[in-house]
């Protein structure tokens, strides 16, 4: 309802108003008994404040246009019920126009996130500014002044006419969600579980939404299958390295789902980076045992996100595939250059990569001091812990 | 909705009147800026737009309640970047307004994108 409003009204604080107005009207109205078509009367009514409220600020800043488009929509107000409560598709594309406006690239990165999460996802302030560690009033701040900026710059709730560039802000958006919850940057909690399931809730709508996307369809099939192997990253709140895990306990269903949402990607034939890094995932979690990871094949992966990519953080991947798949020593060549191009200074899993290509290649000296640097860097209290238990 | 598409670059004023005084002796001026203007002219976007001279020449008034006012010499706030020129466009959103901006010919500038305000009552006076 809130997404329906503020496309048609241009501004989501207008809109939230008029959503909770409707509804506080609702508990007195509907006393004597719930009216036939529920959520029709609840859009009616929200749309009936939002008239009075423009009407009411009408003197210090409205656009005639808009004035003019809601008064001649207030007249025949059954036939507006219809248009805006009862046609799905139209829902569905009010959606997508309020995902599109809250990860518009006019916004700061974070800003985006705290705004996808509170008006898509529908978590509430607390919720989020927990989630990222910030205090309630700051993240409040920014969400009144994202809706502000989202009015008066006059970014719109719409499907963008040219969406391809706007749709990777969208996808980062969720990325970055659900990495947040995956590999938790800061805090105590190695990782949060809710982040990662709201990601994967919005990359299901994502995908819904937009079925014809085979990146969507990637970054989707990427998140499932990770997070299916949520339950077996951590025992005892410690970390436990791939190698480690308990493959019993991975999720099979999510796999499963995760398995045929990225082939039904690759038929597409539009490679893109989420589909390379779900097609590594698919074959670590195809492998029944650590030993029969398909490492050779995993490297190649590596090599094409990395033509794509050109980012140092998948350089230090490669590495660690390479080194599996040809032996410590060249995947230590293609660390090298890494390294010395100080492009990750201070990026722990880059030394942690380092220590155990050292380790193998049978130089414990110099691993022990790449291990030390990789606890020293890790923002993660569970992860550092367990680096300084395991090679201290 | 309007937009001022607002043009800032790092040129120095010896760099920005050589430039100036090469482009008005260009006898059959093409290209560039031209083409430029001509398009949003041609798409009936096109509101205003104005080249200003470098921020070397401005001069500064400083207005505070019943004081008399102050003359200075120099812009108001002395940056790397000089605001050198505008467009005022007026399209539907702030995704036109980007495009426009994206498709300006000039390298190593900053286009600041600022919507216009409306249903101020000074807007009024010009009915």
């Amino acid at each position: 309802m809130v997404a329906t409003l503020a496309r048609r009204l241009g501004d989501l604080q207008a809109a939230e108003d008029a959503a909770a107005e409707a509804f506080a009207a609702a508990a007195t109205a509907w006393r004597d008994g719930v009216p036939p078509n529920p959520g029709g009367w609840l859009m009616l009514t929200a749309w009936r404040k939002a008239v009075d409220a423009h009407r009411r600020t009408a003197a210090v800043a409205v656009d005639p246009q808009l004035l003019g488009e809601i008064a001649l929509r207030a007249q025949p107000e059954e036939a507006a019920v219809d248009e805006l409560a009862t046609q799905p598709r139209q829902l569905g594309d009010d959606r997508l126009g309020l995902i599109f406006a809250c990860c518009h690239p006019a916004l700061a990165l974070e800003v985006r996130v705290a705004m996808t999460l509170r008006y898509v996802a529908g978590l509430t302030t607390k919720q989020i500014a927990a989630a990222f560690l910030i205090p309630e009033p700051t993240l409040a701040q920014r969400l009144v002044r994202a809706k502000r900026k989202i009015r008066d710059a006059g970014i719109r709730f719409e499907i963008p006419t040219r969406p391809a560039q706007r749709l990777r802000s969208v996808r980062t958006v969720v990325y970055l969600v659900f990495n947040e919850g995956f590999a938790a940057s800061g805090g105590d909690a190695l990782i949060r579980k809710e982040l990662c399931e709201e990601a994967i809730w919005l990359g299901r709508l994502l995908r819904r939404l937009l079925p014809a996307d085979a990146e969507t369809a990637g970054l989707l099939a990427l998140m499932l299958l990770h997070h299916a192997r949520a339950a077996a990253r951590q025992a005892g709140g410690r970390p436990v390295p791939l190698e480690e895990q308990d493959r019993s306990r991975w999720d099979r269903a999510l796999i499963a789902e995760g398995t045929r949402v990225l082939d039904e990607a690759l038929v597409r034939r539009d490679p893109g980076s989420y589909q390379l890094q779900a097609a590594i995932a698919a074959l670590h979690a195809q492998a029944p045992r650590f030993d029969d990871t398909d490492w050779p094949q995993i490297a190649l992966l590596y090599g094409s996100l990395a033509r794509l990519e050109h980012s140092p953080v998948v350089e230090v991947n490669r590495a660690v595939a390479v080194g599996m798949a040809d032996g410590p020593l060249a995947g230590l060549a293609v660390l090298e250059p890494v390294l010395a191009s100080g492009a990750l200074e201070g990026y722990s899993p880059l030394y942690a990569a380092h220590a155990a290509l050292l380790e193998k290649a049978g130089y414990p000296e110099r691993a022990r001091g790449a291990w030390a640097r990789a606890a020293e860097t890790s923002a993660n209290s569970a992860v550092r812990d367990e680096l300084l238990r395991r090679h201290d | 909705m309007k937009y001022a598409l607002l043009i800032y670059t790092p040129t120095t004023a010896e760099d920005y009147a050589a430039a100036a005084k090469a482009a008005v002796h260009e006898a059959d001026a093409r290209g560039g800026w031209v083409d430029y203007t001509r398009a949003a002219k041609e798409a009936g976007v096109l509101v205003g737009v104005e080249q200003l001279t470098h921020t070397d020449t401005a001069t500064s008034v400083r207005l505070r309640g019943g004081e008399e006012r102050l003359i200075t010499d120099g812009p108001f706030m002395e940056t790397k970047e000089h605001l050198l020129g505008f467009y005022l466009i007026d399209v539907p959103d702030l995704d036109a307004a980007i495009d426009w901006a994206a498709r300006m010919p000039v390298d190593g500038a900053t286009i600041e994108i600022r919507a216009a305000m409306s249903g101020m009552p000074w807007q009024r006076v010009l009915d």
